[in-house]
């Protein structure tokens, strides 16, 4: 969003975008929004298939081990905890011990996500999407090749810190390249491509790439067809491989920057009559940043 | 004037409606409002009427067009006029990628630009584009016309056989086998024509044609570099 | 010093490498003399699995086999009746596979129109188009719908009775095709659109979608342009089944063709056809189980195809869960294709009845897979229908005669269970148990 006004319509506005493209992807539904950043403090998602039994009570019992205030949202089969700056790592290895069948789906100062098996419109109304608001947020609808169709498996895959990442394709590298980055340590949950090419970008920022130097290196080491879409605390970026296929649309307005599959997920943004669409190059790295602001603009990063 | 709104009627009956119409031509002009980027939109049609698109499209409008004229007032998605065989259809804004795909005949117009892979695998159909067109545009393209008014990205014409391209502006790059040609006085004349009747005021004189070196037309092992 | 008599001295008998076998180097000399892959068409040579591996019980004292002509065993089959106005009904279970009009002579895709019809099946158009001839003399024809979209117009797609997407094809999972120059005569060229005398390639993409979450649109495309009045098959090659089935039927498809590796093609690399792919036996299963998972089963059709042979072959196919089969190589032998009685013209090409694959070189003597008019005369298309017709009466005689032993009035009744395998390869394979255990490799709970 570059128009402030908008934010308590994100929610709004990705849901509508999510449900138009169900038929490309009816098994799974996931979003990733960022928004209500409070200093000195950082979030987790968290899920559980049982949140009654593993959310109850978590708040207090993780307080012991972090020694700090942690505040939880409980929504649906998802918590948002809020932990004290820089205690992530004593938080992920105290809920591994409790070993109560929760998994963590994203962490980061603003970053949340939200995804469950199941389609777009149901998970949407699960989590209540269209009341949220932010600064920005991706959501995707999944179509499984290979992979199952998981919590796990949904789209969109946190990688670092506020980063997370959705796909559309089919990577043809990615049991070699999923091998090589598990010895390098990287922690990969699933057998789902994108999930790979979440990691990857990790592991490439882990050693010192900026995102924009990781989705470039990306272009060298990810084999196949793939549109990434990626989110960061301040903006996003596209990046298609170099064939291209999947497809992509971007609309910009003064009020907000948008990105589809298809056109038809964006017809019902504001101002999208007058808006700039266009389709991404492929193997180029489009980035968006709020940091940017006035006048974004693409570049090759 | 006809006037179907999508949003109302649904995809099935607006098609049925405009086929039906191959029978009975007596209403010959048609507009289609709320089309919000649907699929398939004017697809199938085989008959002298005009249809005019009030928005943008998604995949495949006007498919496999005969005959008909079709106006999208937006922009178009993936594949419109795909394997058109008749007619013309004109976009007025962007076009998506494979824009007239394997086309037979007919024209196609587009007054944006156009994206990646326009006119892959044509077949006869002329393709006229006021601005750019992106990567792999052309790619095998067999015969027909492509008439690009702006730049082309990369990879034009790889691995084409007959078509004529025609480019105003830069070239990012040429696909294999494929090479810059003379402009001889009959494609000045082709070029006319195709302007004309895409109502674009161009000098042809300030294109360059392009098409197949023929050099992959039967295997050669010096050439495999190239497969 | 004790010399020894050199001519005393027993020989060896001269060996052949297993390693460089006289064929292995056959291929280096030619690849070495030429600078080109081997082409050639047919399919897989190599011996893999296969339905040979299977054996059906029969009935006896506990199950109660059919007479043979009061008790009747029904072979009909609906195919594409979960979305098409007009589903397709067949009489047997037996398809004719896509042939293109180039590979084969307009005659030859007549006769295979007739004999079809004659049988009470469809047949199948191919790379290169509908023909007149195939269209007026098929009472149900499916249409192709290819990644090279020759000779495609929205005139013939109106007139066929059903749709056949085709993403892969057995021979060549991920490849498209290659039609040498010699082949591409005035018509085929025509056709095609393209100069006469070159190379033709096929590409092995479609050119405008890629991908199911595509692929859901281009069926939509195809069923507005038709009036939803036909069916849509999707084919698929033998690569990834349970992946590929599953994303053909989200994508709406109506039934879907599975080609294993067996499967012929008019023309594409020896290398592709031997070494990308699986074995017909291996794939059937995967795909029976994606349509079970989806609970699809029965209402979006599988059509196996890919070395069907016989009609124990239909029966086994159908007992693993297939509705259909379909057969291309089978049919061209019953038309006449590499017939002993064109043996000198045979080794006159350097090759012999049988093993002559060179189809794409357009000389074929038996005048099926040519453009040669003269070579074309020597093909009748009445008899050509005639003794394919035969053939399919014949197999499904037999497939009827196993099915009624199984104690069943349907083909499709028969079961995984009616069979045993020969081998630990086609135990595994097929999932049926090892002849004479009751088990398989990788039976759950078995722990292998």
């Amino acid at each position: 969003m570059k128009d402030p006004s908008l934010e308590p319509k994100l929610g709004e506005m990705l849901t509508s975008m999510l449900i138009t493209m169900t038929d490309r992807g009816p098994d799974s539904a996931g979003i990733a929004i960022y928004s209500g950043e409070t200093k000195g403090r950082t979030k987790m998602t968290i899920q559980s298939d049982d949140p009654e039994g593993s959310f109850g009570g978590l708040d207090a019992a993780l307080e012991k081990v972090v020694g700090g205030t942690v505040k939880m949202r409980v929504k649906s089969t998802h918590a948002i905890l809020e932990i004290p700056a820089g205690t992530t790592a004593k938080t992920r290895a105290a809920l591994a011990e409790m070993a109560s069948g929760i998994r963590v789906m994203s962490r980061g100062d603003s970053l949340e996500i939200y995804k469950e098996v199941g389609l777009p419109k149901d998970v949407a109304a699960q989590f209540d999407l269209s009341k949220m608001s932010g600064s920005h947020g991706i959501g995707h609808t999944r179509m499984a090749t290979e992979s199952a169709v998981t919590t796990m498996g949904a789209h969109p895959f946190n990688t670092g810190d506020d980063q997370c990442l959705v796909h559309n394709g089919s990577l043809s590298n990615h049991n070699s390249l999923r091998r090589k980055l598990r010895r390098e340590g990287i922690h990969i949950e699933t057998e789902n491509d994108t999930e790979v090419g979440a990691a990857y970008l990790t592991w490439q920022m882990q050693n010192g790439m900026s995102l924009g130097q990781a989705l470039e290196s990306s272009l060298d080491d990810l084999d196949g067809f793939f549109t990434f879409v990626v989110g960061t605390k301040d903006g996003f970026g596209v990046v298609r491989d170099p064939i291209a296929c999947k497809p992509a649309v971007m609309a910009e307005t003064d009020q907000y920057v948008a990105f589809g599959s298809e056109y038809r997920a964006l017809v019902d943004l504001p101002g999208i009559e007058n808006a700039r669409v266009w389709e991404p190059e492929p193997a180029t790295v489009y980035f968006w940043s709020h940091n940017d602001t006035p006048t974004t603009h693409e570049k090759a990063a | 004037m006809q006037i179907i709104d999508l949003e109302s009627i649904g995809l099935r009956e607006m098609n049925k409606t405009l086929h039906a119409q191959a029978e009975t031509t007596n209403q010959t002009a048609w507009e289609i409002v709320n089309p919000k980027g649907a699929h398939a939109i004017a697809c199938g049609l085989d008959a002298p009427i005009e249809v005019t698109v009030k928005g943008s499209t998604g995949y495949y409008c006007a498919g496999m067009n005969q005959q008909a004229t079709v106006n999208i007032h937006g922009s178009a998605g993936p594949g419109t006029a795909e394997n058109m065989m008749s007619g013309k259809v004109v976009i007025e804004g962007d076009a998506s990628q494979y824009a007239g795909a394997t086309g037979h005949g007919g024209l196609l117009v587009i007054k944006g630009n156009a994206s990646s892979r326009c006119g892959i695998s044509m077949k006869g159909i002329n393709i006229v584009v006021q601005g750019n067109i992106g990567h792999m545009s052309a790619f095998m393209a067999q015969s027909g016309n492509l008439v690009v008014c702006g730049d082309a990205g990369d990879a034009l014409g790889d691995s084409c056989y007959e078509a004529r391209l025609f480019v105003r502006g830069e070239v990012k790059s040429l696909g294999a086998d494929c090479e810059k040609k003379e402009m001889r006085p009959e494609h000045i004349e082709i070029l006319k024509d195709l302007l004309e009747q895409a109502g674009i005021d161009a000098a042809p004189e300030e294109f360059t044609r392009y098409g197949s070196a023929r050099n992959l037309y039967n295997f050669d092992v010096d050439n495999a570099a190239a497969y | 010093m004790n010399k020894q008599d050199p001519k005393r001295i027993p020989n060896t008998t001269p060996r052949q490498s297993a390693t460089f076998s006289q064929d292995v180097n056959s291929d280096i000399r030619r690849a070495a003399a030429t600078g080109i892959y081997d082409i050639r068409g047919g399919g897989a040579k190599r011996k893999v699995p296969s339905f040979d591996d299977l054996l059906f019980m029969g009935a006896s004292i506990s199950r109660y086999p059919l007479e043979g002509y009061r008790e009747k065993c029904e072979t009909s089959v609906t195919i594409g009746g979960l979305h098409a106005e007009n589903p397709i009904e067949l009489d047997i279970p037996i398809t004719i596979a896509g042939m293109s009009f180039g590979a084969l002579s307009g005659p030859a895709k007549e006769a295979l129109g007739r004999g079809a019809s004659a049988a009470g099946t469809s047949t199948t158009t191919g790379d290169g188009g509908m023909t007149p001839e195939e269209r007026g003399h098929s009472n149900k024809l499916v249409y192709q719908y290819l990644p090279s979209r020759y000779g495609m117009n929205p005139n013939d797609l109106r007139k066929a009775d059903a749709i056949e997407i085709v993403v892969g094809q057995g021979a060549k999972p991920g490849g498209g095709g290659m039609l040498l120059g010699q082949k591409i005569s005035d018509r085929v060229a025509e056709m095609r659109n393209l100069p006469k005398g070159i190379d033709q390639r096929s590409a092995c993409r479609h050119p405008d979608w890629t991908g199911p979450d595509d692929l859901e649109i281009k069926i939509l495309e195809l069923r507005e342009i038709t009036g939803w009045k036909v069916p849509i098959y999707v084919k698929v090659a033998g690569a990834r089944p349970y992946y590929d089935t599953t994303l053909a039927i989200k994508a709406g498809a109506d039934a879907v063709v599975l080609d294993g590796m067996q499967g012929g093609t008019a023309a594409t690399q020896d290398v592709f056809i031997e070494h990308v792919g699986q074995p017909t036996l291996a794939i059937i299963r995967p795909a029976v189980q994606a349509l079970q998972d989806l609970g699809m089963h029965r209402k979006v059709q599988l059509i196996l195809s890919g070395g069907i042979r016989s009609g124990a072959d239909v029966a086994k196919a159908m007992a693993l869960g297939a509705d259909a089969v379909a057969i291309g190589t089978a049919a061209l032998i019953a038309l006449g294709d590499n017939d002993p009685k064109w043996e000198a013209e045979y080794n006159a090409l350097g090759t012999t009845a049988g093993a002559y694959d060179d189809w794409h070189e357009g000389r074929d003597p038996a005048g099926i897979t040519t453009q040669d008019p003269e070579l074309m005369k020597r093909f009748d298309p009445i008899e050509g229908g005639r003794r394919l017709r035969n053939y399919l009466k014949v197999m499904t005689l037999e497939a009827q005669t196993i099915a009624r032993a199984c104690g069943k009035n349907h083909l499709h009744n028969l079961e995984p269970e009616d069979l045993v395998a020969l081998t630990m390869e086609a135990a595994a394979m097929a999932k049926v148990p090892l002849a004479g255990t009751d088990w398989y490799p990788g039976k759950p709970g078995t722990g292998f």
